[in-house]
């Protein structure tokens, strides 16, 4: 077993035109370790994944894939990750069944020679694989891409939100297929603009506009989030949240379903919020302690950031 | 399988299942050159003449003769001088030739004299130009041979295509515009929907060269313009009567000089472009255009204006369409045609090698 | 289309046994449900469950091929063209043209709705105001941050104060903070009686919805406010519920 890391990335920069796209990124990835990149478009996910496998050089800063330089070695890079860019990237004219073959010869290898790799996955469309790729379903068609990139059997996978525009049913059975995939030892990086997929990884960066704001894994981001959050809800929730807005000792509120969420400062006292409340017309006041969502952390890095 | 042959198939699959792409690509050449061949004919094979003959004589009834058995003229007979003007307007007569009253007298002065008064007139049609012109030079051509002496008109001999068929020069035409439409947009076309799709980024990570990639893409296309090249000489030979006199060897192997450098063309543009109708539109305007009014295929290369020269020599249409009139319709043979392939060999070259050099295997 | 003389009627979509078949495919299959006036409704349901063909029919874009309904007061069957005047629609996939400013963004959709030149500047100055964009009002929508697009987009959907605004997936790709602001102008709009009709990825944005219903197959298998379909299918999340209702589903996209 070496300790070497799947991936390393070190004062990552790219700017196209004006725009910075990276923003001096610097993380690694163990072996066999689910990174997940949080955040939301032009966030520069896209961006990073094209440099390390090697589509895009970058402007500024270095990385190595799986021991190997970006820059120097990125033709070997090339033989031993799987990549799944962000859109649908098969052959639509093509079969399932012809789509795995390209795929497979275009490393020098069979369908057969690795079949065990894919097989947990490719053996739920292997029924269908006389059908053109074009006329699948997204679950399909994302299952069909995700067998496309294992199918040379590569060390570290690249997953460019794989699961963008997918129902929930399968965005949820994709992370189980992930699961089992790490299983097996892949190390696997794989960007997402859901953030309640972060706790399918084993660590996360949360990253904006080409920064990353934060590394750890999931349940420790939710620990460190230093600060008391409330959830909040009456009858009436554009109102709500307008009083919310005019009290002092709330540093920041905002909407989140069917509570809104508050962060309080020290003075806060819940029973006052929601006798004040109730006492200027506002029904059913209800406010309680919550634990933080990722996305509530986000918020939080994200309004210290600005 | 490996990684190329692999390549090759799922190329040909694209191509396979496209029924756009099969027909511009096998169905438009076959179209265009019956087209060009037969509907949009520039040459004549039907002037209405009509004669005025002041004075019957046995050599005018000899040149009546002449022109009614010609079977590019249809005779419409004798009118009155003063019913020409009727004639042409409605229709009924493109050309009238005027015999002189004394049209023996004439002749014979010329005979002895080789000098003289003009035998006979044309009045033609010329609302349109292209039917006058040659419908001119056609009656002197029918009515000059044996009767007169040479000096006595100007003799025009058409020379390789004595019915001045436009097909003739269209073929070579559409050769050189058909191969640069396969090859050079619809290769272009595939290359540059890979990048627009996001399957080009799939593959370029993976160990396949990427020039790899753009060989596999080109030999179907490469296949389909040598069929296409098999169906057009056959066609222009046998549908259209085109000669072939010349060396078929050397059409072939030009031919395929040209159908390389297209594919060159198709290559060069797709590292320009990133989306297809990007692709499109440049290969339009860097290709089809200047073959179209550069190439000579429609204003001969010998009336452009002396600026204009220069750039139509950088076509490499113009050298292809010149060589191929020259085996097709002329019959020179291989080594008549040695400079424009010397030229487009070179074309060819200079055009990879800049399509390579523009090539990246990033993006 | 600002004349609000047309419903009074406290339901603004009543639709009963909705059917659109193409072909031998039944796309929509006998839906029927109420959307009050001023609620935030949200239409879920998994990809290919035929959200959007039933969409398509409440906007009046096509015609049911069985089944009533009305939209705003006027019929699906047959009043088509008025429906599309009294409502508002915001995709994620088309919203605003990228090579436009600001201001003939707003002036191209207001004049598509028939809204007078003076008033459009007039409503469009208050909503620039209140997104705090004034300064942006000469600015290529193109080069706006996708955040700002989308919040703009909505103002420019309601621009024509239609009584009910049709949502495509309108917060795909933007930030939390972008996406909450974004909640929050709807839930403005609904306080101020304007019913919000939304189609959403994110099952967590169920959650904001006033009343939700789950698309499976072709059918509504469930109706309900968010904490009601939890109770009823003893689930934590929406996500959860609507995992548990789409999992029986036959047909994808």
């Amino acid at each position: 077993m070496t300790i070497e890391k799947a991936i390393e990335v070190n004062g990552l920069s790219k700017s196209f035109g004006t725009v910075k796209a990276l923003d001096k990124v610097s993380f690694d990835v163990q072996r066999g370790e689910t990174f997940g990149l949080i955040g939301p478009d032009g966030a520069g996910k896209t961006t990073l994944f094209k440099i390390l496998v090697t589509l895009l050089d970058t402007d500024e800063g270095t990385a190595t894939v799986d021991g190997l330089d970006i820059g120097r070695d990125y033709r070997a890079i090339r033989a031993r990750v799987g990549y799944m860019p962000g859109r649908f990237s098969l052959y639509s004219d093509l079969t399932i069944e012809e789509n795995m073959e390209f795929f497979a010869n275009l490393f020098g290898v069979s369908v057969e020679q690795n079949y065990d790799l894919v097989a947990p996955i490719y053996s739920q469309i292997e029924p269908f694989k006389k059908r053109r790729a074009g006329r699948l379903s997204g679950g399909m068609k994302q299952k069909l891409a995700l067998s496309c990139a294992l199918i040379h059997k590569p060390s570290v996978l690249f997953l460019d939100e794989p699961t963008t525009g997918v129902d929930a049913v399968s965005r949820s059975e994709f992370w189980d297929m992930l699961h089992n995939l790490k299983k097996q030892g892949l190390s696997i990086l794989v960007s997402t603009p859901y953030m309640d997929e972060a706790s399918r990884c084993d660590r996360i960066a949360l990253c904006n506009s080409g920064k990353i704001l934060d590394i750890d894994t999931p349940s420790n981001m939710v620990k460190k989030f230093d600060g008391n959050l409330y959830g909040i809800k009456s009858k009436e929730m554009y109102s709500l949240l307008k009083a919310l807005r005019g009290d002092k000792t709330i540093i920041n509120s905002y909407t989140a379903g069917e509570f809104h969420h508050l962060l309080a400062d020290n003075g806060f006292d819940a029973e006052r919020l929601k006798q004040e409340l109730t006492s200027s017309g506002h029904k059913d006041v209800e406010i309680k302690p919550i634990v933080p969502l990722i996305e509530d952390v986000f918020i939080k890095l994200l309004s210290n950031e600005r | 399988m490996t990684g190329f042959t692999s390549f090759v198939k799922k190329e040909t699959l694209h191509i396979l299942r496209d029924p756009r792409t099969m027909l511009i690509a096998l169905l438009m050449p076959v179209v265009q050159i019956l087209l060009f061949g037969f509907a949009i004919s520039t040459e004549v094979n039907n002037i209405n003449v009509a004669v005025v003959v002041p004075h019957w004589s046995e050599s005018v009834r000899q040149s009546v003769e002449k022109l009614s058995s010609n079977p590019y003229i249809t005779y419409q007979g004798a009118i009155e001088q003063g019913e020409i003007d009727q004639y042409m307007r409605s229709g009924k007569c493109d050309a009238v030739v005027v015999f002189s009253n004394d049209f023996d007298k004439v002749l014979s002065e010329w005979k002895q004299n080789g000098t003289g008064e003009n035998a006979m007139q044309f009045v033609m049609d010329a609302s349109n130009t292209n039917l006058a012109q040659l419908g001119s030079g056609y009656l002197t051509n029918i009515l000059a041979v044996d009767q007169m002496s040479s000096d006595m008109m100007p003799e025009i001999h058409m020379l390789f295509n004595p019915q001045m068929k436009s097909s003739f020069n269209f073929v070579p035409g559409i050769m050189g515009m058909i191969f640069i439409l396969i090859c050079g947009i619809l290769t272009s076309v595939s290359i540059v929907r890979e990048k627009e799709t996001g399957t080009m980024d799939v593959l370029l990570v993976s160990p396949v060269r990427p020039l790899r990639i753009i060989l596999a893409k080109m030999i179907p296309y490469f296949a389909l313009s040598c069929i296409n090249l098999t169906s057009i000489l056959l066609l222009a030979h046998y549908v259209l009567e085109v000669p072939m006199s010349g060396n078929l060897g050397a059409i072939i192997v030009i031919s395929l000089v040209y159908i390389a450098l297209a594919l060159a063309l198709g290559l060069l543009v797709s590292t320009i472009a990133k989306k297809q109708v990007v692709a499109l539109l440049i290969s339009a305007a860097i290709m089809l255009m200047p073959i179209v009014f550069l190439s000579g295929i429609i204003f001969p290369v010998e009336n452009m204006p002396d600026v204009i020269k220069p750039i139509s020599a950088i076509i490499p249409a113009r050298w292809y369409i010149d060589a191929m009139r020259k085996l097709m319709i002329q019959g020179i043979g291989f080594v008549g045609v040695l400079k424009d392939f010397i030229i487009l060999c070179v074309m060819t070259i200079a055009i990879i090698g800049i399509a390579l050099k523009n090539f990246k295997d990033k993006i | 289309m600002n004349d609000n003389k047309t419903t009074n009627i406290s339901h603004i979509i009543q639709v009963k046994d909705l059917t659109k078949q193409f072909g031998s495919f039944t796309a929509v299959d006998h839906i029927t449900f109420d959307v009050k006036r001023g609620e935030i409704f949200g239409f879920l349901g998994a990809n290919g469950a035929g959200k959007t063909t039933a969409m398509r029919m409440l906007c009046g874009l096509s015609f049911p091929t069985s089944g009533s309904g009305t939209v705003a007061g006027f019929d699906i069957m047959r009043q088509g063209e008025k429906i599309k005047s009294h409502i508002g629609y915001m995709s994620q996939r088309f919203a605003l043209y990228d090579d436009l400013t600001v201001m003939e963004n707003m002036q191209l959709f207001g004049g598509i709705y028939r809204v007078g030149k003076k008033e459009i500047d007039r409503r469009a100055t208050e909503m620039l105001q209140k997104l705090k964009f004034a300064s942006e009002r000469n600015t290529l929508v193109g080069s706006l941050p996708l955040g700002w697009k989308q919040k703009l987009a909505f103002a420019v959907a309601t621009l024509h104060r239609p009584e009910i605004v049709f949502l495509d997936e309108p917060t795909g790709g933007v930030d939390p903070i972008t996406r909450r602001q974004f909640w929050e102008m709807i839930y403005q709009a609904s306080s101020e009686n304007t019913t919000i009709f939304v189609t959403t990825h994110y099952m967590d944005e169920a959650e904001y919805c006033h009343r939700v219903s789950m698309m499976v197959d072709g059918q509504i298998k469930a109706l309900g406010t968010p904490t009601e379909l939890k109770q009823q299918y003893n689930a934590s999340s929406m996500d959860e519920v609507f995992r548990t209702l789409a999992r029986g589903a036959k047909r994808g996209d």
